[in-house]
């Protein structure tokens, strides 16, 4: 409930204002001659409509009823691509888009928490001319805005000059009194900052919002180009492109050089508010694509005043912080105390310059579109100019005049908030009461209320199943600080309004982007990320350093992708015998399958399931609750549940998967889904699990082969080869401790081999023998064997090596887990296999099976615990100390 | 007159707290009216780290983290403190119709005054709700001079309202404290405060102690003082006076001024995050006393 509302409060707001009046009549016929004019090869991509539909100034068709000059080309590639084949690149974009997992979270959504980005695959084309006219009233915009921060959090001139009234400042709620005098000499304190853009019927481009603290979309912009290149390569390559790869090597040189008095290499990592968070996709993304570390608050601590990051190899301090997490929730000691996203005493680290922060704590108050009206005064006075990019109308209800204006024209405003406390308000579509109420609220709090303008935006050609028909374009363009001005993404994320008369564009209500393509005079060349003059050495820095809740969830991941695995393996084993079973009605059989049941009931941990009183009912009819351990999710340790947590885990840590390797992970998620579309289908189940064996098999071969073998492959393997050695004495121990006779045992035999993998290995090496300890041998002590139990153990030993800190600090005595490792492995090599199979007693159980069984488990899980108390962060929840009251005895 | 002031904050918890980050406002302010000569802190278990700053409104905060495991946390403040009496000023001054300063406080391009503004917005834990307006409009009648205005609030809080340690938490809404009429000096210097805000006039909030006497005759007991608090009106020219309304007085030489800020949330004399602790045990222990001036 507490992350919910956390996260509301981040959800990003911009909405571009747009009426379904706009368009007369007359110019739409005036279009439609032009659109004659124009070669249509192919009729089935209907352009020849386009203008009819018109609702104003339109980005690709001119006033003259013509196609603009700059999109003369992309429009004959589209028309002479056609309808149908859009419509499948279409199919294309949305296809790679899920299968790289870009998703963006809705929240309040019952159908589930995250959505696929949705694309749009025509780009919005805008000339180079434009666009520079465009770059240079955006960078005029971030010149400004910073030195307005800086005022705003240092001497507070704008107020004292009366440049701007003093409320707009102290009545906003992004007004950080604890930021004041937080400043860093010599760089800019608007690092990052995004604007959203809109064409208004002028054809001018204006600015509706700045985004200033925590600016996001630019990961997605990006996502969006890769999509793009693949899907309309050709048509891309021809239309000369700016590429968006320089702004990403600007910003990262930025970031480098805010600490360079300090260090050459300073560690970077991006600050979000977790899995939960709407954008989160994008923090990933980004993470992997810059190379920084993506943490959350519980990752970080402060330590005498540096911030710290909590790894495997203990505390590295941190250097800059890219933040998406919001002001408010950044430091629970100074700012909002209720927040579980920050890191307590993290402001003051700032405040004594140990950390950058970028954008530093309190940059929301730029956000606020009271701003905007005082804007051009400041620019005049400031810097000496004119400002260059016109914001929305805006008026700002604490001034008496504006007031009344927006009291006499509320019809045809959109009322906002100085500070988002509450969504904007369009008062077309408010009741008389509700607007008389609003009416009442803005006169009590005036000073918290903006009126402004519905701007009716622009509309650019948009793909509709296979019609191209104009829709609704809002723009976010995106800056970074670069030597010593702004540097300009040469692109952005543009934003469609999803029907004709749409007023909002929102993520919030599911997004719907396109690519920008901003056209170069002359052919473009790719730019690297990264730098190319270095030395190898000066280069290689280690091994990014892995965040120990990172650490955690690689070693989670492994435990469930094996635990998955497992299940299906014996849920396979399990529904062939009861067909042999149904088939032959033998009672050898129903032994096995006893067995075998009683083990699916251990293996899911779900009880008493097939074992204690009850369970002869149930083993009699065990289709139904077989099919509830596999697919009912509420079990969360059944298949399904399983499979949730594998996911879940894979999530948390999106920014360390390679893209091939999260497609299978979103196969995995397709399985899910198709496993548990063909409920009650017990005949399908087998064709499901087979194809699911085959993902999840490719997962782990993918992460085999793909991952670096560094500290968080050795976590994620060794949670694998804990989990497989777990399970196989699960395993042994429910058939093969007890013993139930020398027929059902042999048919036992063979099935456990067949569930291991292992019936071929076992026919090459012990002919047609097959006897228990020729399978103890093989399961339990084969060292080679890559089922085996000797081989976990072994893998388990050499991976503990492998990790940082193996022997005890100051010694050469090894750590308790690596001892108690070390125990089961000498224990396995020191068992006499006979005596393993041989029964002990004349209750038929094998003694020395059962204890070198249960040493085994009680070892393994020990160290397991210790692996997650030496490695991981198993923070404790930060709370506030609690209150005293102020209490005085009457004099 | 002379104080020397022990304040001391004990938590003690039932489990071990691993680590605490923590903000104390407990250093006596320096102002026209008041010097603080001495200033320690002696805190248990020793701080790793310590720093001093002063805070946006001008207060004294001292943040220390202790990141060794510990069941019990005390904090300890000395101080010495010379005080002027300036009760007598406000006899002169304050004859100005409330509506004029409040009229005076918009129009004025004076820097002074007009980040002085600041202090007729609500603030977080003092909204301005209808209940306040109506109660505070008997007092600010039309063209009455100020200080009449408010000295006739805080004297209306006095008699209306009752004093009750029972009464409240630290976090009593106004609203609570407007339909039972009830609280404490914290209560009491918020309400008075969101009534003349809600007349357009800057209130701010003071912390402090006052010094008690006990009865004739008795030796004083230890740690039987308290901390304090009450409001501040900002009067143009005249500046910044205060009001108790706890005890319908206007601060003498008795009042040690801690920290001024918008309410409560501002000056919050110690708080903190800390890690574990489960259950905790709260002691607060205040002594005043008089340093007789040979």
């Amino acid at each position: 409930m507490e992350q919910k509302t956390e996260i509301n409060q981040q959800s990003q707001q911009s909405q571009a204002l747009a009426t379904a009046s706009g368009g007369g009549q007359s110019q739409a016929q005036n279009q439609t001659q032009g659109a004659a004019n124009i070669a249509m090869p192919n009729v089935d991509l209907a352009l020849s409509e386009y203008p009819q539909a018109g609702m104003g100034y339109d980005e690709m068709w001119s006033e003259k009823g013509q196609v603009n000059p700059h999109w003369r080309r992309l429009m004959g590639d589209l028309v002479e691509l056609g309808g149908p084949e859009m419509h499948k690149r279409g199919a294309e974009t949305r296809r790679l888009l899920r299968e790289n997992g870009v998703t963006y979270h809705i929240y309040n959504d019952p159908k589930g928490q995250q959505r696929t980005w949705q694309l749009d695959p025509v780009p919005l084309v805008i000339n180079n001319a434009d666009w520079n006219a465009i770059s240079v009233g955006l960078k005029q915009r971030a010149r400004l805005l910073n030195l307005v921060l800086k005022d705003i959090y240092g001497g507070r001139r704008l107020i004292k000059d009366g440049l701007i009234p003093a409320e707009l400042i102290y009545a906003h709620q992004g007004f950080l009194r604890s930021c004041d005098q937080v400043q860093i000499p010599d760089i800019p304190h608007l690092l990052l900052y995004a604007a959203d853009l809109a064409r208004g019927p002028d054809g001018r481009m204006w600015v509706i919002g700045d985004r200033s603290q925590a600016p996001s979309g630019a990961g997605y912009a990006l996502e969006t180009r890769m999509a793009m290149t693949r899907v309309m390569g050709e048509e891309f390559r021809r239309t000369q492109v700016h590429r968006l790869s320089i702004f990403f090597r600007h910003l990262r040189s930025m970031l480098a050089g805010l600490t360079a008095q300090r260090t050459e290499e300073p560690r970077v990592v991006i600050l979000t508010p977790g899995p939960h968070n709407e954008t989160y996709f994008e923090h990933a993304y980004l993470a992997a694509y810059l190379g920084y570390s993506l943490v959350q608050g519980d990752d970080l601590t402060v330590r005498e005043g540096k911030v710290w990051m909590k790894s495997l190899e203990g505390l590295k301090q941190v250097d800059i912080i890219v933040r998406r997490v919001d002001d408010w929730f950044c430091d629970p000691l100074e700012l909002r105390e209720d927040s579980h996203l920050g890191v307590p005493g993290l402001l003051q680290a700032a405040r004594l310059g140990n950390v950058i922060i970028a954008n530093p704590l309190g940059s929301s108050i730029l956000e606020s579109p009271a701003l905007m009206p005082f804007l051009p005064n400041i620019a005049k006075q400031w810097l000496g100019e004119d400002i260059l990019l016109p914001s929305a109308a805006t008026w700002w209800c604490g001034q008496e005049k504006e007031r009344k204006y927006v009291l006499e024209n509320m019809e045809e405003l959109v009322i906002k908030p100085i500070d988002r406390r509450f969504p904007s308000i369009f008062c077309s579509q408010l009741s008389g009461k509700e607007k008389e109420d609003l009416r009442k609220r803005i006169l009590s709090m005036p000073h918290l209320y903006v009126g402004q303008q519905v701007l009716s935006c622009s509309t650019a050609p948009s793909l509709r199943s296979k019609q191209i028909v104009p829709r609704r374009v809002l723009l976010r363009t995106f800056l970074t600080a670069h030597q010593g001005d702004y540097d300009v993404m040469p692109g952005g994320l543009t934003r469609v309004a999803r029907d004709e008369d749409n007023l909002f564009i929102s993520n919030q209500t599911g997004g719907l982007s396109k690519d920008t393509w901003i056209l170069a005079d002359k052919p473009v060349h790719q730019a690297s990320l990264w730098p190319t003059i270095r030395q190898m050495d000066s280069l290689y820095v280690g091994e990014g350093v892995l965040p120990s809740r990172s650490g955690e969830n690689l070693f989670w991941v492994g435990r469930y992708s094996e635990r998955s695995e497992g299940l299906v393996r014996l849920v396979r084993t399990v529904l062939s015998k009861l067909a042999d079973y149904d088939d032959y009605q033998d009672e050898t059989d129903l032994v096995v399958l006893e067995h075998l049941l009683r083990a699916l009931t251990h293996f899911t941990f779900i009880y008493p399931g097939f074992t204690g009183e009850e369970a002869s009912k149930k083993l009699a009819a065990p289709h139904p609750h077989i099919m509830d351990l596999v697919l009912n999710p509420e079990h969360r340790s059944g298949l399904v549940g399983t499979l949730g947590s594998l996911l879940q885990s894979a999530y948390n840590v999106r920014d360390l998967w390679s893209v091939d390797t999260w497609r299978v992970v979103d196969d995995i998620d397709e399985s899910i889904q198709s496993l548990t579309a063909g409920k009650n289908q017990f005949s399908t189940m087998q064709t499901e699990l087979d194809n699911l064996l085959v993902t999840l098999m490719s997962f782990s071969g993918q992460v085999q082969e793909s991952m670096p073998h560094d500290h968080g492959w050795f976590l994620m393997s060794m949670g694998r080869r804990m989990e497989r050695a777990l399970q196989l004495v699960t395993f042994i121990r429910t058939c093969f401790v007890e013993s139930s006779g020398e027929v059902p045992e042999h048919l036992m035999l063979e099935a456990a081999l067949v569930n291991h993998e292992s019936l071929i290995t076992h026919r090459r090496r012990y002919r047609s023998v097959q006897h228990m300890f020729t399978v103890l041998d093989l399961m339990l002590l084969d060292t080679r064997h890559p089922r085996s139990l000797a081989y976990q153990v072994e893998e388990i030993l050499s991976l503990l090596h492998q990790l940082p800190n193996s022997k005890v600090a100051n010694s050469h005595q090894l750590t308790r887990e690596l001892r108690l490792v070390l125990q089961t492995s000498t224990e396995i090599k020191l068992a006499e296999v006979e005596k393993l199979a041989s029964v002990s007693d004349n209750q038929g159980t094998r003694k020395s099976l059962a204890k070198l069984l249960d040493n085994v488990e009680r070892r393994l899980e020990k160290a397991s615990e210790l692996l997650h108390q030496r490695y991981f962060s198993h923070t404790q929840n930060a709370r506030q100390l609690a209150p005293m009251l102020q209490l005085e005895l009457p004099a | 007159m002379r104080y020397r002031i022990k304040h001391t904050t004990r938590y003690q918890y039932s489990s071990p707290v691993s680590m605490c980050f923590n903000e104390a406002r407990m250093s006596p302010l320096n102002t026209m009216h008041q010097t603080c000569a001495r200033n320690r802190f002696v805190i248990h278990p020793v701080p790793d780290s310590l720093d001093k700053r002063f805070d946006y409104y001008g207060n004294q905060v001292t943040s220390f983290d202790i990141l060794q495991p510990h069941k019990e946390l005390s904090v300890t403040v000395h101080s010495e403190v010379q005080v002027l009496d300036h009760s007598q000023q406000s006899l002169f001054t304050g004859d100005t119709p409330w509506e004029q300063v409040r009229d005076r406080m918009q129009e004025s391009t004076n820097p002074e005054h007009i980040i002085l503004r600041e202090y007729i917005l609500p603030s977080p834990l003092i909204p301005i709700i209808d209940e306040v307006r109506e109660y505070a409009a008997a007092s600010f009648t039309s063209g009455r001079p100020i200080m009449e205005a408010v000295r006739d609030l805080m004297s209306r809080i006095y008699t209306e309202f009752k004093y009750d340690p029972a009464s409240t938490t630290i976090s009593t809404p106004l609203k609570a404290v407007m339909e039972h009429r009830r609280g404490v000096c914290q209560d009491f210097a918020h309400l008075g405060i969101a009534c003349i805000r809600s007349v357009g006039l800057p209130a701010a909030y003071v912390s402090g102690y006052l010094e008690t006497l006990p009865p004739p005759g008795e030796k004083k007991l230890e740690g039987a003082d308290a901390s304090h608090a009450w409001f501040s009106v900002y009067m143009l020219e005249d500046g910044w006076l205060q009001f108790d309304p706890t005890n319908n007085q206007m601060p003498s030489d008795q009042y040690i001024t801690l920290a001024f800020g918008r309410d409560f949330a501002d000056v919050t004399p110690l708080k903190g995050v800390i890690y574990g602790g489960d259950e905790h045990e709260l002691g607060v222990f205040v002594d005043v006393v008089r340093i007789e001036e040979s």
